[in-house]
């Protein structure tokens, strides 16, 4: 049986910078220049305020673990890769990303302080994952 | 103080359910049109307004329209996922309202199971697919285990109480004869099922069947000269809050904050007023967040307000009585039947499931990753 393709993102003029950044091994959001807060992932427009005045802004790449889940069934091409995490992780400048955590080897926790990680996929692609740096007191 | 009567069900009716290999998703549509139509005393040529939501073809309401031989003045493909057909109903009572057409017909069908569409991955994510795909999530179960996660966190919300859920709605199937899971089923049954993605066990998750449904939606004015008993439409709302699950505020706190007591006022009706509720069970987390947000408890005592049978047979708190998504039938899109069983408990006519003298019931529909919430309330003279 051959194995199905995992998702690739389709490159557009707001996901561009963003995916040139996990080349280059720097995690990249967007800050309103007119309102100043974060946004992520990068589009043409404030969500907040409506300006179009944004700017990529490289993220310190530290971030808290907001939920996850222990994948047992993965679907199509993910499905020899069980178990893996899955994880919201809120980073330090205030948006919320999905990710992958690895690295965990005492498992990980709602709470928990991750650190991005850049990882290649088998099939090339550079992917913004994240690891444990400190549990979080339970 | 309830709303005016603007605009009843009238028709209701499933296609086939369950496996159904022969059937195309036309064909199933078309039998539950057909099939609701007839039950209201209508005829397809009496149709004005077309409501239809699927991921069978681009141009649903085209397609499906010309199968069935109807030329709408009223068209509206709205499709925001399991909701979508509550949502549909509050469209059709506000086009019925502004004079627009006094015949609606609301259908969906999915041949999901037959045709093995669940589960796949896309080759290419776009535009802000593209932020949430690569990791490999698996959707929609992924997500609602994570909000699972995250409220077990927040309010010790455990396991065995998730479990609740699927046990009742087990139970309530039992008394269904055309349910599709019908064996005994317990809380140790669940927590000992295949884990698919932590915490949420296969039984913590919705069939996957064929299946299609329809309502017919009319004017007070043809409401009454139809067969059945005219179904109130007292209240509605809807809202959507998220798309990507990233941009989901709380994971915990649904749309259903918003449009329950929207609905809820519309209609003129307190919580202690709903006879009988049809909750969308994609997973029972789904049920625990939903009740929450609808203020049926307070939030985090989900858990605790599902346990000790109380929206079991017999409990004091009638829910998913034809045994729900979780056992009755899921075909990808489960809202149409969450309207479709509340109004036949309204004319009661629920049989061995019947809930006695139900007089007001609370529908509520949500779609995708606990993106869309839709709420209509219905009630009978």
């Amino acid at each position: 049986m051959t194995m199905q393709a995992k998702p690739v993102p389709v490159l557009d003029t707001d996901s561009r910078p963003f995916w040139e950044g996990c080349r280059q091994g720097v995690l990249r959001i967007q800050r309103c220049k007119t309102c100043a807060r974060y946004v992520f992932y990068p589009r043409s427009i404030c969500p907040h305020c409506m300006s179009d005045d944004l700017v990529f802004v490289e993220a310190k790449g530290l971030g808290t673990v907001y939920t996850y889940t222990v994948v047992h069934r993965g679907f199509g091409p993910f499905q020899d890769e069980v178990p893996f995490t899955i994880a919201l992780v809120d980073l330090d400048e205030g948006v919320r990303m999905m990710t992958r955590i690895v690295d965990a080897g005492e498992g990980i926790g709602i709470g928990d302080r991750v650190e991005v990680v850049f990882s290649e996929r088998d099939d090339g692609l550079v992917l913004p994952y994240f690891r444990p740096i400190l549990k979080a007191k339970r | 103080m309830r709303r005016d009567r603007i605009a009843a069900i009238v028709g209701i009716a499933e296609s086939d359910i369950g496996v159904t290999p022969d059937k195309t998703v036309l064909q199933l549509q078309a039998q539950a049109a057909v099939r609701a139509l007839t039950d209201a005393g209508l005829h397809t040529r009496d149709v004005q307004a077309l409501f239809c939501a699927g991921a069978w073809t681009t141009w649903t309401n085209l397609m499906l329209a010309e199968y069935l031989g109807i030329q709408p003045i009223y068209t509206d493909s709205t499709n925001i996922g399991g909701s979508s057909f509550e949502a549909h109903v509050g469209h059709a009572v506000a086009g019925i309202q502004a004079g627009l057409f006094e015949v609606a017909l609301i259908v969906y069908g999915s041949t999901q199971r037959s045709q093995r569409l669940r589960g796949k991955v896309p080759g290419e994510v776009s535009l802000t697919e593209q932020y949430e795909a690569p990791f490999g999530l698996p959707v929609p179960v992924g997500a609602y285990a994570m909000a699972a996660m995250r409220h077990m966190y927040e309010y010790g919300t455990r396991p065995e109480q998730l479990a609740e859920v699927a046990v009742a709605a087990r139970q309530w199937a039992m008394q269904n004869p055309r349910a599709f899971a019908r064996d005994p089923l317990s809380v140790e049954d669940v927590l000992a099922s295949r884990m698919i993605c932590e915490p949420l066990h296969l039984y913590d998750c919705c069939l996957v069947t064929d299946g299609g449904g329809a309502i017919v939606v009319t004017s007070e004015r043809v409401a009454r000269q139809c067969r059945h008993k005219p179904i109130w439409v007292l209240g509605h709302a809807e809202t959507h809050t998220h798309h990507t699950l990233l941009s989901m505020p709380d994971v915990t706190s649904t749309g259903a904050a918003v449009t329950g007591p929207r609905a809820m006022a519309m209609a003129g009706i307190r919580h202690d007023d709903v006879d009988v509720a049809e909750i969308y069970d994609s997973f029972t987390i789904t049920v625990i967040v939903t009740l929450e947000a609808l203020g049926f408890c307070q939030q985090g005592e989900g858990g605790a307000f599902v346990s000790g049978g109380r929206i079991a047979p017999g409990g004091s708190f009638p829910m998913n009585t034809n045994g729900g998504g979780l056992s009755y039938c899921h075909p990808g899109m489960y809202g149409i039947f969450l309207l479709i069983e509340a109004a036949l408990q309204l004319r009661g006519d629920a049989g061995m499931r019947q809930v006695p003298n139900a007089q007001i019931a609370l529908v509520h529909g949500t779609g995708v990753q606990l993106s869309s919430s839709a709420t209509v309330v219905l009630g009978r003279d």
